[in-house]
């Protein structure tokens, strides 16, 4: 390659990162400002992440959001491997297609469509909102990616291995157990982790699906930001993203030490 | 399609959890509001009627179900704020379509021609922020453009600009937050097909005389002509009905129908309008999605 293509290829990749990063190290830099001006610098400080500690309405929302976010991804996991594993392995029965389009369908639906549905319904069902219609309606919105992330998954697993192992005596679900699953463990974990983030981070359907006593993360955040950017959302946005990091470097050097262990 | 067979009860039971769920919290919702949006409207709560019971007889099920009203629909085409929203929409999340694959496309190139083994690390660092919040990264952008902000303090200080730029609440603003937010979507189906291509295919141009443009614009450009419609839709789709990115960037003057629905829902309160506006939003995105899987199909049907 010549030396010109090779300098126009780094320049490309210096202003993709410094445009992907920048905003998001600007915003954990201003939560060390002690000036509460975001053009300002008034010095080192870690008095927003002290206040932080003292809010115990934030703290009771990002507990209601990882008790959230916990739940409902484990049981979107478990609903959408027994939706892959239908789509994947049962052929084609009758209202296939319906199923598949309607376990496809929140992936391109806008979320305030979903969220107004499901409002409507509990609404309609008389329903009191609260914890556990915010989890349906993570469930909902978060089931339709653990399903793709799966099932593409199992499309790469041979079906003819289980089949052998069904020749050899095994049972339909001990085939699947013990020889698709262990194979499709990572995209379970990954579907799991998908989820996981995905509700600890959605506004919209929470917004319209949880009631009074749990509001999540995210709306408390949504509801400070509307009123101006403040020091305290800058810490906190500065944890979760700290959190965010060791998690992706942790699963990087997972995936390091495998490849090198191989 | 494969022939159509009755599942063995085993089967059944695999099927029948995320069958009911989906049933419950997504068809049926859905049909409700379909249904809400033929509804007249009402000062009560729920604000519209008329309602379904349990208790209802199927004469009074049939009465109700014949019971209804296009007003929703009518508003929909006669109120110009419906309109100019769904115009807005449109417009704003083309505009930012074509930006997010100005700026993907050379990204994508320059990380599918880098050294084979720093490829893993630069799509790595590429897709990580998609991992952290969307609404943080939303909001990153607030103290960059605002008028007291930092990009229009820079520009002052270096001397660029006497008066600071008008960023923060605009249509602008609501463009860059699309880019920035929604580039990993189209980032990664170009860097696969990008990567997939084989070297020697621009070799054999090259050795026939092409220029490097014409190599880029002969081949490289039309072999990945798929993966650039498939991120488009990526981006495009859910920017029309995006909330939270005009909400927060966006100011009271820019339209867009994710949030004009959201304020007939929760301040005005007008369920029938913000139901009829939902369906009408979902039947504008189906047809990209269709006419996107009618070309699929013509073209496997044609190899």
């Amino acid at each position: 390659m010549s030396a010109a293509a090779s300098f126009a290829r780094r320049a490309t990749l210096l202003a993709g990162f410094v445009f992907l990063y920048a905003p998001i190290v600007i915003l954990a830099a201003m939560s060390f400002n002690a000036s509460r001006l975001v053009s300002v610098w008034g010095g080192f400080s870690t008095k927003w992440y002290a206040a932080l500690l003292d809010n115990e309405q934030l703290l009771q929302s990002a507990k209601i959001s990882l008790a959230a976010a916990f739940v409902s991804a484990t049981i979107a996991t478990l609903l959408g491997l027994l939706a892959a594993v239908a789509l994947a392995r049962f052929g084609g029965f009758r209202t296939r297609l319906l199923f598949f389009g309607a376990v496809h369908a929140p992936l391109v639906l806008p979320e305030v469509v979903l969220g107004l549905a499901l409002l409507t319904c509990f609404v309609a069902l008389g329903v009191g909102r609260g914890f556990v219609t915010l989890v349906i309606g993570h469930v909902t919105l978060t089931m339709c990616f653990t399903t793709v992330a799966i099932l593409a998954a199992l499309r790469d697993c041979d079906p003819t291995l289980e089949e052998a192992a069904m020749d050899l005596g095994a049972t339909p679900p001990e085939a699947f157990l013990r020889v698709a699953l262990p194979r499709i463990a990572p995209a379970i974990v990954t579907a799991f982790l998908l989820a996981f983030t995905l509700s600890l981070d959605d506004l919209v359907i929470a917004s319209f699906a949880t009631g009074p006593g749990a509001t999540t993360l995210p709306m408390r955040i949504y509801s400070q930001v509307r009123l101006g950017v403040s020091p305290q959302i800058n810490a906190i946005s500065t944890l979760l993203l700290a959190l965010v990091a060791v998690a992706l470097g942790l699963a990087a050097a997972v995936s390091y030490w495998r490849g090198r262990r191989k | 399609m494969s022939a159509r067979r009755r599942l063995s009860l085993g089967q059944r039971l695999v099927i029948a959890a995320p069958y009911l769920w989906i049933a419950a919290f997504f068809l049926a919702p859905m049909l409700l509001v379909a249904k809400i949006s033929v509804s007249q409207s009402v000062l009560a709560r729920p604000p519209y009627r008329p309602i379904f019971q349990f208790s209802d007889s199927l004469a009074e099920l049939w009465a109700k179900a014949l019971d209804f009203t296009l007003d929703s629909y009518r508003a929909l085409v006669s109120d110009t704020l419906y309109l100019e929203s769904y115009l807005s929409s449109l417009t704003i999340a083309a505009v930012a379509t074509l930006i997010t694959l100005i700026v993907a496309f050379p990204f994508a190139l320059a990380m599918a021609r880098a050294p084979e083994r720093l490829r893993p690390i630069l799509i790595g660092l590429a897709v990580a922020p998609f991992w952290t919040s969307f609404l943080i990264r939303v909001y990153a952008w607030i103290a960059l453009l605002k008028d007291e902000g930092l990009i229009n303090n820079a520009l002052m200080a270096v001397g660029l600009i006497s008066a600071p730029l008008q960023m923060y609440a605009t249509p602008g603003a609501v463009v860059v937050g699309i880019v920035y937010s929604y580039l990993p979507f189209m980032l990664l189906p170009i860097y696969a097909a990008l990567e997939r291509q084989d070297e020697s295919l621009r070799e054999a141009a090259a050795d026939l005389g092409a220029s490097p443009a014409q190599v880029f614009l002969r081949v490289t450009l039309p072999l990945s002509r798929e993966s650039v419609i498939a991120g488009s839709l990526l981006v495009f789709i859910p920017a029309v009905g995006e909330f939270v990115i005009p909400d927060l960037l966006g100011g009271s003057e820019t339209l867009m129908i994710g949030r004009t629905l959201w304020n007939d829902f929760f301040s005005n309160h007008d369920w029938p309008a913000a139901s009829a506006a939902a369906i009408a939003l979902v039947a504008l995105l189906m047809v990209p999605l269709l006419l996107w899987e009618r070309a699929r199909l013509k073209e496997e049907g044609g190899r």
